[in-house]
């Protein structure tokens, strides 16, 4: 009874702050109201960690929702870097307000827009139907489609428009897969809506129809892998993560991506029941490479300094998607753990971009320079954002992508040259530009920005952390949710 | 009524839908198309009262009513409004000639139907044979999307598609479950207000809203 009060307080919260700030809109404290509601929402999920870690996985609700080691640990993470988002886009909308881009309608609707998309974000996570799953997608995807054109310059709507319309046609796909699904459930489960819960599907999944289930899982993988943004189904992602504001930037890429590949591998795991072959998982594997081959190779042509980090985002995606595909207790488990320090990386770059081109004034990295004197713990952490996404030791990006291909070496030999050729050249791309943007003197036009530096520092903290080590809990957790889906 | 004149009815409404369909690939004028989809809604809505009558699904009627107020009523509204206020009566440019489209429609007609073959030998429903017309609309509806460069057009488009995955979760299974179909349509109702306020957005920024002026963000080489 007391686990459905926490998972009611986690989801309710965001949805209770948005309607709140709907209402505060424009005022002095909207961007602190949104920090308070975001750090309840953490407050919440840490609660429900500690239920799940205490007692494991549970059902609450009337078996609606279910919460076991896979979704709690990014529930988590879902609602931490919300938190600091808003912590981060205190400053920042502030300022974008004051420089005119943003007006006051536009602030209104960011913050409560913000929470619902959290909320719909939760929802993804916690709920035991796959029918809810996707509308919690659609809504996710809804929700942040008119903040992608909040500037309402020509490109940004372009890119609205864009991820409007192509992840709407993906996720038709995929809702087509969850009527398969349904029909090949409703054969073994019997009609209603227990047919369609996760728990009940998993425990019957290889009763279900391996045939249709097979013919659903297509569908679904282009359906979610068009939201994970796998290429060649990726057209949307960079548009969308470079032109609107930064703070939704860093959640669209650090958060976003992480719901649909989570959704994708929930489907999987039935399948795989079903079909009782690699099947699915070979799909997954082609799609992840050639998402990381794409991605890396377009990361040398970037001139702008968000869409370069995007294409990173598609790679990095494409790595934990293979890693899924290629399964197997270590690749599972490294594909976890990618998906957590990727997405304490990457928002922690973009915090750090966002103020780079506030500070001056464009998103261009030829004009980006002299990071480390003009503000030295933007540089600094940008620096190490980037050292930590690129795979260097320490930091925990380094832990999984070792993981990921000492597993690939073991399991799928063949694929190994292609995996270290795309991490490679992600590296060098990625450095050359950085290393132009923090050193040198500081250019006239720069201009000082007040910057949150916390958020950053408190990313980079756990990324170094876990690549040091990894506490118990979490791998614990890890390994509870490696059998779940290996 | 037996199962036959049952299977008829629904076999009927069916080919009108798919028939709809093929009517918006062929049409050009963007009041026109309005008009196909108001009938296309038509169809599903009482297509879906039938199937529910006749299976004993009564949530399917709670379907067939929502289908009725948002896919007959609202959404057409809507975007006659909208057409109104932006003032557009131009002809749509298709990028393949009407002719080609048509023949490719076809194509993905017989596909459709080698396609959900499994399902229909499994499936022991009465309305199984409609699977294939329903995954047809839905591919139609993606081929209206991508050869049409118009905001309005793409639009109907992708509430073609929407219809299409209705119609294929009625088809398939008798419905799926209450809470699902009631959030699909309260998503749909979202992305109605969305692409009104997309519109005006284009409109003011562009000057029109021919989708093919939105090329600036490209890969530069």
């Amino acid at each position: 009874m007391q686990n459905s009060a926490v998972l009611l307080i986690l989801l309710g919260t965001p949805l209770f702050a948005a309607a709140v700030l709907a209402f505060v809109g424009d005022r002095r404290f909207a961007p602190e109201v949104n920090i308070a509601g975001s750090a309840a929402t953490f407050a919440a999920g840490l609660g429900l960690a500690f239920e799940v870690y205490k007692q494991g996985s549970m059902l609450a609700g009337g078996n609606f929702f279910f919460v076991d080691a896979f979704n709690v640990y990014l529930a988590v993470l879902t609602s931490f870097v919300s938190m600091t988002t808003a912590i981060f886009s205190r400053p920042y909308m502030r300022r974008e307000r004051e420089h005119g881009r943003v007006g006051h309608w536009g602030m209104r609707f960011y913050h409560a827009m913000f929470q619902l998309f959290i909320f719909a974000m939760l929802l993804c996570l916690l709920t035991n139907n796959i029918g809810v799953l996707w509308i919690a997608m659609e809504l996710a995807t809804l929700s942040t489609v008119l903040l992608v054109s909040l500037y309402r310059t020509p490109t940004a709507i372009e890119a609205a428009w864009k991820y409007f319309i192509l992840c709407g046609v993906g996720i038709a796909q995929a809702l087509f897969g969850t009527v398969l699904l349904y029909f090949a459930a409703e054969r073994v489960l019997g009609e209603g809506g227990q047919a369609l819960l996760w728990t009940n599907l998993s425990l019957v999944s290889d009763k279900l129809e391996p045939t249709i289930l097979s013919l659903a899982f297509v569908f679904l993988m282009v359906g979610y892998g068009t939201k994970v943004g796998l290429v060649p189904l990726h057209n949307w992602l960079p548009d969308a993560h470079s032109e609107g504001p930064t703070p939704i930037s860093a959640v669209l890429s650090g958060l976003l991506l992480n719901i649909a590949l989570y959704a994708l591998v929930r489907c999987k795991v039935l399948v795989d029941g079903a079909t009782h072959s690699h099947h699915a998982g070979d799909i997954m594997m082609g799609f992840g490479i050639l998402s990381i081959l794409v991605a890396s190779f377009s990361l040398l042509r970037q001139k702008d300094i968000k869409r370069m980090f995007s294409y990173s985002s598609i790679e990095h995606m494409g790595i934990a998607t293979f890693a899924f595909g290629l399964g197997g207790p270590v690749a599972t488990f490294g594909a976890l753990l990618h998906m957590l320090v990727h997405s304490l990386a990457k928002s922690a770059i973009f915090f750090t971009v966002g103020h780079a081109s506030q500070m001056h004034r464009t998103q261009e990295m030829d004009r980006i320079k002299g990071l480390f004197k003009g503000n030295p713990l933007v540089g600094w952490g940008f620096m190490f954002g980037a050292m930590a996404i690129v795979g260097m030791p320490p930091f925990g990006v380094f832990t999984s992508e070792f993981l990921i291909l000492t597993a690939t070496m073991k399991s799928a030999p063949l694929m190994t040259p292609f995996l270290l050729l795309g991490l490679g050249v992600a590296f060098a791309a990625i450095f050359r530009k950085v290393q132009t943007m923090v050193a040198g003197d500081v250019p006239e036009y720069q201009t000082p920005v007040k910057a949150a530096h916390v958020p950053v520092m408190l990313h980079m903290a756990i990324v170094l952390a876990i690549g040091i080590y990894l506490p118990d809990f979490l791998n614990n957790w890890f390994h509870t949710a490696v059998e779940l889906i290996k | 009524m037996n199962i036959q004149t049952i299977t008829q009815i629904n076999s009927f409404l069916a080919a009108f839908v798919l028939l709809t369909a093929f009517g918006m690939l062929a049409q050009k004028k963007i009041n026109s198309l309005i008009h196909l989809f108001t009938w296309q809604g038509l169809f599903l809505s009482i297509n879906t009262a039938i199937v529910g009558y006749v299976a004993g699904r009564h949530h399917l009627y709670i379907s067939s009513v929502l289908t009725l107020a948002l896919k007959v009523i609202l959404l057409p509204y809507i975007l006659h409004l909208l057409i109104a206020r932006l003032k557009i009566r131009k002809d749509v440019e298709t990028i393949v000639n009407i002719p080609a489209t048509m023949l490719i429609g076809i194509a993905l007609v017989i596909f459709s139907y080698h396609l959900t073959a499994p399902v229909r030998e499994l499936s022991t429903f009465i309305t199984r044979s409609t699977l294939a017309i329903a995954l047809a609309t839905v591919m139609i509806g993606l081929l209206m999307m991508i050869t049409r460069k118009h905001a309005v057009t793409q639009i109907i488009g992708f509430l073609a598609m929407e219809n299409g995955l209705f119609f294929a979760a009625t088809s398939a299974t008798y419905g799926m479950p209450l809470v699902v179909e009631l959030g699909v349509a309260l998503d749909v109702l979202i992305a109605a207000f969305i692409f009104g306020m997309f519109f005006f957005q284009i409109h003011t920024t562009f000057d029109s809203l021919d989708v093919d002026q939105m090329a600036r963000l490209k890969e530069e080489s």
